[in-house]
């Protein structure tokens, strides 16, 4: 093996090298609560990199409090209300803002984008008010309705980038047969905005999945709160004795779907999130 | 405009071209999309224009979250008041402006952090290389888990009596006793820019991918050619084409960073020692109920990220205009 091989050779596994450390880095966390979520309590504090045995006590332990699979639920209530509402508003107003020129738009573009870059906590008072003022505090319409502020401009912005793409020519076909903006819509857009819908629809789903700060200020009762807020109070006997086990499995539980649906939507989740920051 | 007759055959057949402005066409397209837009403006207005508004008024009242309603005027009172002989308010807070000093530091550690591996990631993954998908699918794991359960996986991790971070560097002997991560007050800020740059890296690595995917090949060709050293190609050519990229990941990181709030809440509540504006905020509107106090901090943090982003903006401009 000469000069040149040698070097050529280090290179390739200096490379595979730092390509092992980025895996393990991205995927060790997670790794680490699966298996912390499989032990037997009286194991929980020897530190160990795999699992001797399987013990799903923790699993039983959360799934048996209500309050755990209540939490699930209303977080597949808000999400998927929420992905609906934000996909109908969305779809109608990428258009207007995709096909349609008219005076005002990017005064509405920006308007969009100053939202979307809202810090949350600046608006957290004047919400409150208005969703007591709805009779909605303590309930999951009023998340659904609060997270309509990060979802929405969002599911406009990437789904306008995604209808200013489509060629010109089938809108004019349908103007010509007479169609009106809303049939054009729902006949000749629709079925071509599917992906990109899909798209958006997983990074919206993702986003009111994971949301916290709106979820934990507006909910009150363990009855209505979603998962992210259920997890983070989740408490023990005192602040030293978090019941670590359980909180593991809670959180291995809320994420796994998460992971499978990232596994599965990898390109798209890309090219929404690119779409999104990119061509914007 | 309307002068055109509206309703013949002609105009409807010319509406192909640019001019078809003032058709009956036109203005039935204009009117939908306005309609089209008005349910999403609306609720724009309710969750977003409106409170905002009510955030500023409060600012200057004395209402508390029991009574928003019953509210006093009380003028910047919130903001700064001299009362016997000293200065009183959120200007005049020490802890406020921790908090504020605490979040500018965090953003800018942390952005620094994940532009810079997120670049070596994007990097690593535009090779051409076999099982990319996998690593690619593998990277973006952290981007998905919520971020309160990462903080929770790593609170697991960084527990000072069972944590394997501490038992990893005692067993490399880095350490010698167990270090108390998130309870530490010298420690703590790092605990949390360790988890939140985790989580964004894959973030900024596939928006900088996205970038790097659009690269012309042919300069590259030419650098081979010529036999310039890669770390050179790097920084000359590469670097200065994905910089647009970079500009758009770092605002929009920049602008997450500024609002932390669940990494910190779940990592270390209220410690002091980490406490950015939005916890200050939240603390000061929910756990002591008092809505002025609490939307003072909420407006100055409006406008202290309002700020930022016009410096940001200003200096990504003439940064920008020095590339081209």
């Amino acid at each position: 093996m000469n000069q040149y091989q040698l070097t050529k050779l280090a290179k390739r596994v200096g490379f595979y090298a730092l390509i092992a450390v980025v895996m393990i880095y991205a995927i060790f966390p997670f790794y680490y609560a699966v298996i912390t979520s499989l032990k037997p309590s009286s194991e929980l504090f020897t530190v160990s990199y795999w699992l001797d045995s399987l013990d799903f006590t923790n699993y039983i332990t959360i799934f048996s409090q209500g309050s755990f699979v209540r939490a699930i639920f209303n977080s597949i209530l808000v999400s998927v209300s929420l992905v609906t509402i934000a996909l109908l508003l969305g779809i109608t107003a990428s258009y207007a803002l995709g096909r349609v020129r008219f005076r005002g738009r990017a005064t509405v573009m920006l308007t969009i984008l100053g939202v979307s870059m809202f810090p949350q906590v600046a608006v957290l008072s004047g919400l409150f008010e208005v969703i007591r003022g709805l009779g909605l505090y303590n309930n999951p319409a009023g998340l659904i309705l609060s997270y309509t502020i990060f979802t929405l401009p969002f599911t406009v912005w990437v789904l306008t980038t995604f209808m200013k793409q489509l060629p010109m020519e089938l809108e004019e076909a349908a103007i010509m047969d007479g169609a009106t903006p809303w049939v054009t819509i729902t006949k000749v857009f629709l079925p071509l905005m599917w992906p990109a819908m899909a798209t958006t629809g997983l990074l919206a789903f993702i986003a009111a999945w994971n949301e916290f700060l709106f979820a934990l200020t507006f909910t009150l009762t363990d009855d209505q709160r979603t998962v992210p807020v259920a997890i983070a109070l989740i408490s023990g006997g005192s602040q030293h004795e978090l019941p670590w086990g359980p909180i593991m499995a809670a959180s291995v539980t809320v994420t796994v779907p998460l992971v499978i649906l990232v596994m599965i939507f990898q390109k798209r989740i890309v090219s929404g999130l690119t779409a999104g920051a990119v061509k914007g | 405009m309307t002068t055109q007759s509206t309703d013949s055959a002609p105009a409807k057949g010319r509406l192909a071209k640019a001019g078809y402005r003032g058709t009956k066409v036109r203005r039935q397209r204009v009117r939908a999309a306005w309609l089209f837009l008005a349910p999403m403006l609306v609720a724009l207005a309710l969750v977003a224009g409106w409170p905002l508004l009510r955030t500023f008024y409060f600012s200057f009242t004395d209402a508390s979250l029991s009574d928003t309603a019953g509210a006093a005027f009380i003028g910047i009172e919130n903001y700064l008041v001299y009362d016997d002989g000293a200065w009183y308010g959120l200007l005049t807070d020490p802890v406020w402006w921790n908090s504020v000093w605490n979040t500018l530091y965090f953003s800018v550690v942390s952005v620094s952090l994940e532009v810079v591996f997120g670049v070596i990631v994007a990097l690593l993954l535009n090779a051409e290389f076999k099982g990319r998908m996998l690593v690619r699918a593998a990277v973006l794991i952290p981007w998905a888990i919520p971020t309160i359960v990462s903080a929770k996986m790593w609170a697991w991790m960084l527990n000072d009596q069972f944590g394997i971070i501490n038992h990893m560097l005692m067993g490399l002997g880095l350490i010698d006793a167990p270090l108390a991560w998130t309870a530490d007050a010298s420690l703590s800020m790092w605990a949390v820019i360790m988890v939140d740059v985790w989580k964004t890296i894959p973030f900024v690595a596939l928006l900088v991918l996205a970038a790097l995917q659009m690269l012309p090949k042919d300069c590259y060709e030419a650098a081979e050619v010529d036999g310039i050293h890669p770390v050179r190609v790097f920084f000359r050519v590469t670097l200065p084409l994905i910089t647009p990229a970079l500009m758009v990941a770092v605002i929009f990181r920049l602008l997450d960073a500024l609002r932390v709030f669940d990494v910190i809440y779940v990592l270390t509540s209220n410690s002091t020692s980490t406490m950015t504006m939005s916890i200050y905020a939240r603390q000061q509107l929910v756990e002591f109920q008092d809505v002025g106090y609490g939307s003072a901090a909420s407006t100055m943090l409006f406008l202290i990220i309002a700020l930022a982003v016009v410096i940001y903006l200003y200096l990504g401009r003439r940064q920008l205009g020095v590339d081209q």
